[in-house]
This record gives structure tokens, C-alpha cells and sequence, in this order.
């Protein structure tokens, strides 16, 4: 694997583009650029390399059969990608059929994720916001996001009453989103 | 949030996928309607985004790359100049029309040589049926209990049994009427003989005279194309015989 370096090539819409047309290229220079962050996303969750590269798999050739599901208007698919990869993930944890309609993840986000040097950086943040919170609320957000649990189990888990867990994983993230705000 | 922190928890548990039941149906109710909700829902997944950078580090085997490219080979075919599934559906209305119309020729063509079929068919039905109709008639009239028979005969004679046998060797058919038959005696009926040309004289039916002396035999059970030389008339048990019991009270030649 080449050094993380700026990336001076098509645009994500460009390639998705591309994509819509049948060019295997694109869709490889997309996986070239995004492949890690759908593997590590389904490696944390699901804990099993087979079963991460599964998810990678099926993620990037949902893609290719539907490119339309990303709205390029929207930014880079990294952030998308992301949520993809962990929804489904969790899908597969829980081992029950998709549940939410990919078409339906619209999201925006702050920061440009699209070189590698961007993600670089944003990962730096996110872990330095994430060891500052208290330890409570960072165990909450990642049980919900990483491990898939309701805010209920979450209460059952942890003893802390529901709406308490309810706050804390919203504040995490809003946290979160401010670390990022210029 | 402006105004809308009711929501704004359960936005977050629905942006990571865990609301559910009645809540959930209530906050999508809601985003319907409320287009800054929608966007507060965006901005949470796009920090779940975030988190999931957290995990940046490992990166997946070469394999991965090349399993998913072989998967893609595999892949229905799809181009920019002639996109295969698009130009079929544009062709599908023109081939449909096409093969209605081919189908409505072929149905047509059926159609007309089905109706000359039945046309000839209802001819020849008819054709039978007016046949029929004459047969009947004759048979009717030759037969019937309330036909007037007549027999001629020279002035100032005494009337005298008589019998009329027509016979169609071809068809097998006979048809023999009587006049003027004394009645039978107890248990004994009358019976026909066809008398071949060669051989033993068939049996041609038997019969006993009504009140007024008259009877009918039409198409009594006979093999086929015998040469006939004549008929002839015995008096034989009711059950009839398979040979003639002698004497001959009437008999007649062909002429």
C-alpha cells in the first residue's frame, strides 16, 4: 500500500459518474481511496477480518449496482461510506437483514474527508475529543455506535438511568461536531 | 434546535438506527414536516461519521481489492453509448406492439379458416339433417299405426294377405309391410326369410299383424351384401327360428 499522500484526481461525483457509465477504473480508484475506511469501521465492530472484508465487499458492490444512492451534491463519500459500512456491520452483528434503506443516509459533515491527509487529521481530532470526554459518555456513544446497543440495553448495561443515557450519547456527539466548527 | 428539543435526543438514537415502536414513528411524523429536524438528523449521522474515523488504521488485504474487482467482471454489463438494460425497455413498447400485431394476423388468419371450417361443417350438417328429415318421414309414413294402407286389387276379389318386401342389397336395408294378415296362432308369430341367391334362407325379422291384419318390419339384422332371390313367410314360435319351419304360407320373387 503507497504512503497516504494528497490525491490530485477526479472528484468523487466525477467517478461516481463514471461509475454510472460501467467503468470498473473508477469504481477501483474509488475502493483505492475508501476501502480502509469501510474496513476499519466493520473490523471494530465486527471483529473478525473475514467478516469485515464480507461487509467491504458487499458495501462497494451495492455501490456499483446503485451509484444513484449517493447524492454527490452532498460532499465526499467517506463520511457516507462510514455510516454505511457501520449500519450494515451491524446488520451483520445482530444477524439480521438490512434494516435502514441506504438511499434514505443523507448526512453532512464539517471537515472534507476526501484526501487522506484530511482523514489523517480528522482521525487525530476525533481521538483527542473522544479521550477528553468523560469516560461515562464515550463508553455510551461507542456501545451505540460500535456495538449496535439500544439506549435501553445501554441502561440495563451500565445501571445509569434511560434519559441519562439518552443525553449522553447526544452531547457526545454534539461534542464531537464542535471540536470541528472553525 | 430552535424549539424543537423534545426531539432532539431521540433525533440522535434515530440517526444511530435504535429508536423504535411509537417513538420512532412519531419523530419521522415529525421530520415530514419539519425540515430543520431533517437537517439536524444529517448533521448527527455526518458526527457518527466522525466517530467512525476513530477506527482509521487497518486496511484490508490486497485480496479484497482483486475479490471485488472479479466480482464486477461478473456484473451485468453496463456502457455510455448503448446501455444495455435502458435500450431494451425502449425498444420493450415498439416489440410488444410489434408481436401484438403479429399475433392479431396469425389470430385472424385462425380465425377465418376456423369459420370455413365451421361453414362447411354447418353445411354438411344441414345436408344430414334434411336427409335425415326425408328418411324419416318415409319410415314414418310406411310405419306409422294411424297410416291408411290400401291394397289394391282387381274389382270383386276377395282381399287376399299380401306382402311388400323392398330390399337395398348394398345397404343391408329392408323394409317389408304386410296387409290383410290373418292373426297368428297362440304363441306363433310370423317370420321373413330372405332367400339368397345361393346358400340357406336368413332370418329377416319376425312380426304379428295389428287388428286390422297390417305389420312392418324395417331393417331387421342382416349380413351384408347378400343376393337376394326372393322372400318368404313362415310361421315360427314367437322367439322366431334360425331355420324355417315348414310350410311356406307366402312367398315372393324378385322381379
Amino acid at each position: 500500500m503507497a504512503p497516504a499522500q494528497p490525491r490530485v484526481g477526479l472528484s468523487d461525483a466525477a467517478l461516481v459518474s463514471a461509475i454510472r457509465s460501467g467503468k470498473e477504473s473508477a469504481m477501483a480508484e474509488l475502493y483505492d481511496r475508501y476501502s480502509a475506511v469501510v474496513y476499519s469501521v466493520s473490523l471494530r465492530v465486527l471483529g473478525d477480518t473475514g467478516a469485515a472484508e464480507d461487509v467491504l465487499q458487499e458495501v462497494f458492490l451495492q455501490l456499483w449496482r446503485n451509484p444513484d444512492w449517493f447524492d454527490s451534491s452532498r460532499g465526499n463519500l467517506a463520511p457516507w461510506l462510514a455510516v454505511i459500512a457501520r449500519n450494515r456491520s451491524i446488520d451483520v452483528l445482530r444477524k439480521r437483514r438490512p434494516e435502514s434503506a441506504v438511499e434514505d443516509v443523507l448526512l453532512s459533515v464539517e471537515p472534507d474527508m476526501a484526501g487522506d491527509a484530511d482523514r489523517a487529521m480528522a482521525m487525530t481530532k476525533v481521538r483527542s475529543v473522544l479521550g477528553g470526554m468523560p469516560p461515562a459518555q464515550r463508553s455510551a456513544l461507542e456501545m451505540a455506535y460500535f456495538e449496535g446497543l439500544s439506549h435501553s440495553e445501554i441502561s440495563a448495561k451500565t445501571g445509569e438511568p434511560l434519559g441519562t443515557v439518552k443525553t449522553r450519547i447526544r452531547t457526545g456527539l454534539l461534542t464531537l461536531r464542535k471540536a470541528f466548527e472553525t | 434546535m430552535s424549539g424543537h428539543e423534545q426531539f432532539a435526543e431521540n433525533l440522535a438514537l434515530h440517526a444511530l438506527g435504535s429508536l423504535e415502536g411509537e417513538e420512532r414513528l412519531a419523530l419521522e411524523k415529525h421530520l415530514q414536516e419539519c425540515a430543520s429536524c431533517r437537517r439536524e438528523l444529517e448533521s448527527l449521522r455526518g458526527d457518527l461519521a466522525l466517530l467512525s474515523l476513530s477506527t482509521a488504521g487497518p486496511k484490508p488485504p490486497a485480496r479484497s481489492r482483486e475479490r471485488l474487482m472479479a466480482a464486477l467482471a461478473r456484473e451485468p454489463r453496463r456502457g455510455t453509448t448503448a446501455p444495455p438494460r435502458r435500450s431494451w425497455w425502449v425498444l420493450a413498447p415498439s416489440l410488444a406492439a410489434a408481436a401484438l400485431v403479429l399475433l392479431a394476423i396469425f389470430l385472424m388468419r385462425q380465425n377465418s379458416a376456423l369459420r370455413q371450417q365451421i361453414a362447411g361443417m354447418d353445411y354438411d350438417a344441414v345436408a344430414q339433417q334434411v336427409e335425415l328429415r326425408r328418411a324419416r318421414e318415409i319410415v314414418s309414413t310406411l310405419t306409422a299405426n294411424d297410416a291408411m294402407r290400401v291394397t289394391l286389387v282387381a274389382a270383386k276379389t276377395p282381399p287376399q294377405p299380401q306382402g311388400k318386401a323392398i330390399y337395398v342389397r348394398d345397404r343391408s336395408s329392408l323394409i317389408f309391410i304386410a296387409s290383410n294378415m290373418p292373426a297368428a296362432p297362440p304363441e306363433k308369430a310370423y317370420e321373413l326369410w330372405l332367400i339368397p341367391t345361393s346358400g340357406a334362407p336368413i332370418p329377416a325379422g319376425v312380426f304379428r299383424p295389428d287388428a286390422h291384419g297390417s305389420a312392418t318390419v324395417v331393417n331387421p339384422p342382416l349380413p351384408a351384401g347378400i343376393e337376394a332371390k326372393a322372400f318368404a313367410i313362415t310361421i315360427e314360435p314367437e322367439a322366431g327360428s334360425t331355420t324355417p319351419t315348414m310350410p311356406v304360407v307366402m312367398l315372393g320373387a324378385g322381379e
